[in-house]
């Protein structure tokens, strides 16, 4: 057995962070500045992500028998993976002391899950995967109930954690049957068995397969599986119910693609229809929802489950033209989101958050900077040009076209026209209201800003000049071959 | 002998036995002890395949399942202690955002 | 009917009905010992299919340290009271319930499987056998769930510690 090290350098880069963090926190007495914790975190996310940069100019290579693969799909998550930790914890430095959640743990959490995250990616194996999604799911679940002076945080908690537990429950039923009928956990092998022995599959084959999409769709809040997401983004804390948006979502969206999209796609044709079903009911479902909501945060988690619906599309449409999509709409969808929980997350007053509509009232005239970024990442989430929220629908709506979709691609379209009642509600509110919450008394927050503008660059650039990006997705996902 | 569907048939049961417990119960406690049993069927399945495919591999699956299935415990656990500390109750309708 | 099918379905019988009291029954302490059951039952299965070791650990992590622990936390919340309503939406529950198991129990009732074991070797499923797997071919997901067990350490001292 081949022992090769290299592709765990990533990985093993945040873990080395975590403990550090872990372990320096016990050295810091109470009452001293922890400041230095945060440092440590993105000093080493920093690093993490020069060692993919490098590992990208590089032969990429599996390691463990293969069950591990560092390929050019696994760096893109990476990547997304170390921005959305690093954005977090940017803009948590004042909201967790705010709150006064423990720093240490919360920033080693963070460093945790983002682990979790990158072997989920990277994962070639079905239980490093499973392994690696149970680690990712852990952290967060603690990371959701971290605000233990506030109940709701403790619920939110709760719920989340029984909706993945029963989720894990369902997903390891179907890696068993798909054990059972293939006689390994490694994806290389079951692909293997896939092609050779086309059509002649056991039936529990494809109902362990069924089984691993109801888990995924868990995972990433697809209809009718979503009645979590509202409440549990809601009473986690903010800058958590952001990493959760986006970074647990694209782990799950990145093994998704490379498990159910790829190495099983020979299965693909009993699952297209019930999946052509969901993508249609989550972005529609999330949208309508969306509109009813009086709270931003709670807006923004129904926002997020249409999100999922739209990136269900490049999965229906299948690898051949779901793929370059796919990849680029999470990387769009990463910017902007991050950076409206970063705005988000800045409008707590002391252990008060401060999301519904009316708290934003006015606030384009108090702070002019959040308001416009604000305002920007509205924009580009309903899809408005040029902004990489367009470009990235554009792209999704595009494969559903040539891949002879076209109804997706409409519902799609009427689904973004649909979104933008609520998103402009929020700039409404900023520009062309009175008064709001967030008059007076408002921290100044340094380290929310530099998240806010680095967010708001990614969203502009993307939009603007997305062929880099693109040109990367695409050979991202070529890789996987 | 005693053939492989009987089984999977008896974890399939055990499996559904778990998800009423999930479905229907309202002390949180009970919930997570129904995933417990869910994990256990899973456990029973994966162990009945390894016999009778002769590979030695889905026995130390079910090593890493008994592992996950101890740290969802403990967390589970931490968690309905952390709730219990706010609410004073275990029953999910009892509180705002876990109904259902 | 000969010796083995006779415990298997003696032991299927019990398990089931263990099984349906930990769902069932509405004492929370009675349900855990239900639960106790059940997990013993199916360490005995695991004897039955040849796999010892995994058998001792089932007794010693499930049945021991697992339910400890939520023994433990049944007594330190004290939740005395009987859990209340077992109206329409135990009967919705458990239709769901029984539709899932209507759609599993056919999916692995088929006659594609392999009817009989494959003829174990005296090392099947024995400590050496385990380790030489898992120190080889699962070396990897062995570190990983080092890490996963790490966080779930420091995440319930986080989440269950009493802030002072």
């Amino acid at each position: 057995m081949d022992v090769n090290l290299v592709p765990l350098l990533p990985a093993v880069q945040v873990l080395v962070t975590a403990l550090v963090v872990t372990l320096r926190d016990l050295f810091i007495k109470d009452g001293e500045s922890r400041g230095v914790l945060a440092f440590y975190s993105l000093v080493g996310l920093g690093l993490a992500a020069a060692e993919v940069f490098f590992l990208l100019g590089g032969r990429q290579e599996g390691a463990f028998n293969d069950s591990y693969m560092l390929d050019r799909f696994a760096l893109f998550f990476a990547l997304i993976f170390i921005l959305a930790a690093a954005l977090t914890i940017l803009s948590a430095i004042d909201y967790v002391r705010q709150t006064g959640m423990r720093e240490g743990e919360f920033y080693a959490l963070i460093l945790f899950a983002t682990v979790g995250m990158i072997v989920m990616a990277a994962a070639n194996d079905l239980m490093v995967f499973f392994l690696g999604l149970e680690t990712m799911s852990i952290a967060v679940y603690v990371l959701t109930g971290m605000w233990r002076s506030n109940g709701r945080s403790s619920e939110a908690a709760m719920k989340y954690f029984l909706m993945g537990a029963f989720a894990t429950g369902f997903l390891l039923y179907g890696i068993a049957l798909i054990y059972g009928a293939t006689g390994s956990t490694n994806l290389a092998q079951i692909s293997a068995y896939l092609l050779d022995q086309p059509s002649e599959w056991p039936v529990y084959l494809i109902g362990g397969g069924f089984l691993l999409l109801i888990g995924f769709a868990f995972k990433v809040g697809a209809v009718p599986f979503h009645f979590w997401v509202p409440d549990v983004y809601e009473g986690a804390p903010t800058p958590v119910t952001g990493f959760m948006s986006v970074a647990v979502k694209a782990a799950a969206f990145a093994a998704w693609a490379r498990i159910l999209l790829y190495k099983l796609s020979p299965l693909d044709n009993d699952w297209v229809f019930p999946l052509w079903i969901i993508a249609i009911a989550t972005m529609t479902l999330g949208n309508l929802l969306a509109i009813t909501q009086h709270s931003i945060k709670r807006m923004l988690a129904y926002s997020s489950i249409a999100h999922a619906g739209y990136l269900l599309i490049p999965i229906v449409v299948g690898v051949e033209w779901g793929g370059l999509p796919l990849l680029f709409y999470l990387l769009a969808y990463s910017f902007m989101t991050l950076g409206a929980f970063a705005v988000l997350t800045s409008m707590t007053e002391g252990d008060e958050s401060k999301d519904g509509y009316s708290d934003f009232a006015g606030l384009g005239f108090k702070r002019p900077f959040l308001a416009l970024a604000m305002a920007l990442f509205m924009l580009s989430l309903a899809g408005f040009p040029p902004l990489a929220g367009f470009t990235g629908k554009f792209y999704v709506f595009r494969s559903a076209v040539l891949s002879g979709h076209l109804n997706l691609a409409i519902i799609g379209v009427l689904n973004s026209l649909l979104s933008v009642i609520f998103y402009l509600r929020v700039i409404v509110a900023m520009y062309m209201e009175e008064g709001g919450a967030a008059g007076k008394s408002f921290r100044q927050a340094p380290f929310v800003y530099i998240a806010v503008a680095i967010a708001l660059l990614g969203t502009i650039y993307l939009g603007i000049l997305p062929a880099d990006a693109l040109d990367w997705s695409r050979r991202a996902f070529g890789s996987l071959e | 002998m005693i053939a492989l569907h009987n089984y999977l048939i008896l974890s399939a049961v055990i499996f559904s036995i778990g998800v009423i417990g999930v479905l229907i119960r309202r002390n949180l406690i009970v919930v997570l002890m129904s995933i417990e049993l869910m994990l256990n069927a899973v456990n029973l399945t994966f162990i009945a395949f390894s016999r009778y495919l002769g590979s030695t591999d889905g026995q130390v699956i079910v090593f890493f399942v008994m592992a996950v299935a101890a740290a969802e415990a403990v967390i589970g656990l931490a968690i309905i202690i952390s709730v219990y500390r706010h609410r004073q109750s275990l029953d999910p309708q009892e509180m705002q955002l876990l109904k259902w | 009917m000969d010796t083995a099918s006779f415990i298997f379905y003696l032991l299927a019988t019990l398990l089931v009905i263990a099984s349906l009291l930990v769902v069932f029954l509405r004492n929370v302490v009675h349900c855990a010992m239900a639960l106790v059951t059940a997990l013993l039952l199916i360490a005995v299965m695991f004897v039955t299919l040849h796999a010892p070791m995994l058998c001792v650990l089932q007794v010693m992590v499930y049945a021991g340290a697992i339910m400890v622990l939520f023994l433990f936390v049944i007594m330190f919340l004290n939740p005395g009271a009987l859990e209340q309503q077992r109206g329409l939406w135990w009967g919705f529950g458990t239709l769901l319930a029984m539709m899932l198991a209507g759609v599993l129990v056919p999916l692995v009732a088929t006659s594609d499987l392999p009817a009989d074991p494959v003829a174990a070797t005296e090392l099947f499923g024995s400590p050496e056998m385990l380790a030489k797997s898992l120190f080889s071919d699962y070396v990897l997901p062995f570190e990983i769930a080092s890490v996963l067990l790490l966080v779930a350490i420091i995440g319930a001292v986080v989440l269950a510690k009493r802030e002072n």
